[in-house]
């Protein structure tokens, strides 16, 4: 919250408006009806099997998550950079940074790890003493 | 003395060691940044959940995997009540901000169901993969998916249980600033949850399917 609003908007206008800006009926709509459409594309791509390859179709559905996390960080969650004297933001893209170095190093680290490891098939697993 | 390094003038007052005088805050103005700040930290802790399942996801133990487990129509129908929740809060935000305590109410309400019909087809999904002798404990994929799926569960289970809160709130002292401030944090709380499902929805149902 910037000092200015502080100073100059008194009274209970200002502690309904805490800093973060409202959607209107026609933003909730867009983001709804957008996520609506960005749900059912990558349900259909699996469940109709529509792209052979399943590494392409996992990055394409990958890719549709991506998008509709933005729509509702924008339509639903009303971020913006202003939000919050843009604090908001702030923590949104430190808990991203950390986010990527815990997913992708504990993927990375462990499959590593798996590779480095005895040759074995499940079946031999389960067979295990 | 230190007082008196502090204080060189020496008037025998007590050396300010903090600033008195605290900033004027509106009461509850920073609270929809402090919450903001745990749904990061809450966010954390999903990212861990989700690594976790990538880590452990295939180590199916010689049972079955996600492709002979998973029914995609149930998490599709599931998938549409979270997100039909989501803007039934929105229009209660909306209502809330036009002043209308029986349509904050009546939205409020239709949201809440829609939650609990999520819970209701998530329970009836580990309740079937329990019976079926899929439970958390056969193998390292199952432990993580129940850890990831569940401990999303729970938040909504919270999250019904706040709203159900603030309806009788609403209802008992109706649309107070406090009360908005809370329907708004819920609301924040809500669309992070609906946020954190796409990940599920796609990283352990899309692409369990595909794999």
């Amino acid at each position: 919250m910037s000092s200015d609003t502080n100073t100059t908007a008194h009274g209970h206008d200002h502690d309904e408006h805490g800093g973060a800006s409202h959607g209107t009926f026609r933003s909730y709509m867009t983001g709804f009806i957008l996520s609506v459409i960005l749900t059912a594309i990558p349900f259909w791509i699996v469940m109709s099997d529509a792209i052979a390859n399943h590494t392409i179709a996992a990055l394409t559905i990958l890719g549709f998550a991506l998008v509709q996390v933005i729509v509702h960080m924008i339509y639903f969650l009303h971020m913006d950079t202003k939000s919050e004297g843009g604090w908001n933001m702030l923590a949104l893209i430190f808990t991203i940074i950390l986010l990527v170095i815990a997913v992708s190093g504990s993927i990375w680290v462990m499959y590593h790890l798996d590779t480095n490891m005895m040759p074995m098939t499940p079946v031999e697993a389960s067979n295990l003493p | 003395m230190s007082t008196q390094a502090l204080n060189p003038a020496g008037g025998g007052d007590t050396p300010d060691f903090y600033v008195r005088e605290e900033e004027h805050h509106e009461e509850g103005g920073s609270t929809l940044l402090g919450f903001w700040i745990y749904l990061m930290s809450d966010c954390l802790i999903f990212a861990v959940l989700f690594a976790t399942y990538a880590v452990l996801g295939h180590n199916y133990a010689g049972g079955p995997g996600q492709r002979q487990l998973f029914e995609l129509p149930l998490i599709a129908l599931n998938t549409s009540m979270l997100l039909l929740s989501s803007i039934t809060y929105g229009f209660a935000m909306l209502a809330m901000e036009k002043n209308r305590t029986a349509q904050v109410q009546g939205w409020l309400a239709i949201t809440g169901l829609f939650g609990l019909g999520f819970l209701g087809i998530e329970l009836y999904e580990f309740s079937h993969l329990i019976m079926e002798g899929h439970g958390p404990w056969s193998s390292g994929f199952l432990s993580s998916f129940f850890t990831l799926v569940g401990t999303h569960g729970l938040h909504v289970t919270f999250g019904t249980i706040w709203l159900v809160t603030l309806m009788v709130q609403v209802a008992q002292k109706g649309l107070i600033p406090a009360n908005r401030r809370r329907l708004m944090c819920l609301s924040l709380f809500w669309h992070f949850l609906d946020v954190i499902w796409i990940g599920v929805f796609t990283v352990v149902y899309l692409m369990g399917v595909l794999s």
